[in-house]
């Protein structure tokens, strides 16, 4: 039986659309909010939506934040979105006090005054050439922090509205994105198949199997 | 690095009744449209930016919205799903968040119990909670637009910018606003309602009611609208999503590109 990704439930996240984009990738799926699955999982997700004081606490008293630091620090196949990625930084202005799981030494600000905010919809991002998943392309948001400067030793895509943006980061097997791959249609379909190949020890850009022949097709 | 226009998105909406996708005229004299799954897909492979559910049947019959219906458009659909229609409580949306709604939209509940507002805001972000404001124009309130509730039927005697104003405040974080005047007519988008809206509210706007021509599209756009609802449009074949797009394109609208579904042009 393929091994199954292991979906953390932060209880208000879009866990059936990260579940459908996933099996549309050929993925198994399991949810849930166990430390032990989440440590052991060959890939974890750790979805969008919410708001980020809660969702710390909750993975906080899950013993969780613990399990993600330490598979970030080994970089085992971990895939941030949303509220997700903003969780791995060290707090954020929507939620003062609250700590979050400090993979990355940065605080999500809001949007600037005279950005329109919710940021909703679909805005290009521009990967860095040194990125090994991330593309260039048109990806979905669903958000009104962000992260203004990109942590040390992550290749960086961006994403441009009147300011500039983190809009995901790589590093290895983890991907964090602050856009939603689950909702980005083709675009996102590909970086998840390509995150997945690679968390099934594959490597997308050197040479694609048959799975990733489909996920790569058109590719500038 | 390059500094982009804002690109202003296309939602094809389906209003559902019974499992069907209808559309009428003023909420009216409805007519069936085909199979709400089937229609999602097509619409998303050609390049809608979101998809808008809208279960009719639930507001007027006092019904739960239609889980499964949400469930199954979902597994068919990889872009933003934004669904309405009879929520009331914060039971029915979080059933609807658990189906697959990325977004969940407000409509006579926000009248009754805009404590449901803050308490969604609260817990999903204000990303994932919109208002459904059916407004008409009216003589008896300061901004000649007046709130409708239950599907079109009921007169609020609300200021509908002041009502949206208020649902902003209490954590809404988008406004589809529909002219029920308009709706189904092909008349074009109800611009002055828009207008209003946008120097009256921060969050994103969704024009609905109206749009039909190239023209009407721009116009909104150009009133201030983030987003461009259409049904009737693309339901009885007038216009592909696709072809809207193009046009628009060739108008000077910025959009998400259509040929490379990804890639930038």
């Amino acid at each position: 039986m393929r091994r199954a990704v292991y979906v953390l439930d932060t209880g208000a996240a879009n866990l059936a659309s990260m579940e459908c984009a996933l099996r549309r990738a050929g993925a198994r799926t399991a949810v849930g909010l166990d430390p032990t699955r989440a440590k052991d999982a060959f890939a974890l997700v750790l979805p969008g939506v919410g708001a980020f004081g809660p969702a710390a606490q909750q993975l906080q008293s899950a013993g969780l934040d613990v399990v993600l630091q330490r598979r970030i620090d080994e970089g085992a196949p971990t895939l941030a979105v949303c509220l997700g990625m903003q969780l791995l930084s060290r707090a954020s202005a929507e939620s003062k006090g609250a700590s979050g799981i400090r993979v990355f030494d940065i605080r999500a600000e809001r949007f600037s005054a005279g950005v329109r905010t919710p940021h909703l919809g679909w805005s290009p991002i521009e990967a860095d050439s040194t990125c090994t998943l991330l593309r260039s392309g048109w990806a979905a948001f669903a958000h009104s922090y962000r992260l203004a400067e990109a942590p040390v030793g992550w290749q960086v895509a961006w994403c441009e509205r009147g300011e500039r943006f983190v809009a995901a980061l790589e590093r290895g097997s983890v991907l964090a994105c602050q856009f939603h791959p689950e909702l980005s249609g083709a675009f996102g379909a590909r970086l998840l198949g390509d995150w997945l190949a690679r968390a099934s020890g594959g490597n997308p850009r050197a040479g694609p199997g048959i799975r990733l022949r489909q996920s790569v097709r058109g590719v500038r | 690095m390059r500094r982009l226009r804002p690109t202003v998105r296309i939602l094809p909406c389906l209003d559902v009744r019974d499992g069907r996708v209808v559309k009428g005229v003023r909420f009216a004299e409805l007519v069936d449209a085909g199979d709400p799954v089937d229609l999602a897909a097509r619409y998303a492979a050609e390049g809608a930016d979101e998809v808008c559910v809208l279960d009719i049947s639930a507001t007027g019959r006092g019904r739960d919205p239609d889980v499964q219906l949400v469930s199954r458009v979902r597994a068919a659909l990889n872009v933003p799903l934004l669904v309405g229609g009879g929520v009331r409580t914060l039971e029915q949306a979080r059933a609807l968040f658990d189906a697959g709604a990325d977004k969940v939209a407000l409509n006579s509940a926000a009248v009754k119990n805009p404590g449901l507002i803050d308490a969604l805001a609260a817990r999903y972000g204000c990303q994932s909670v919109v208002l459904a404001l059916d407004a008409r124009r009216s003589a008896r309130v300061p901004s000649g637009f007046e709130h409708v509730a239950r599907s079109g039927s009921a007169d609020t005697g609300l200021d509908a910018v002041a009502f949206a104003q208020n649902a902003e405040c209490r954590g809404v974080g988008e406004v589809i606003a529909t002219s029920v005047d308009r709706d189904g007519t092909g008349t074009g988008y109800e611009l002055e309602l828009l207008r209003a809206l946008r120097k009256a509210v921060h969050v994103p706007l969704i024009a609905s009611g109206g749009g039909r021509r190239t023209a009407d599209f721009v116009a909104a756009a150009k009133a201030g609208a983030d987003a461009l609802l259409a049904a009737s449009l693309f339901h009885f074949g007038r216009q592909t999503v696709a072809g809207l797009k193009r046009a628009l394109a060739r108008r000077g609208i910025a959009l998400r590109p259509l040929e490379t579904q990804g890639d930038l042009p």
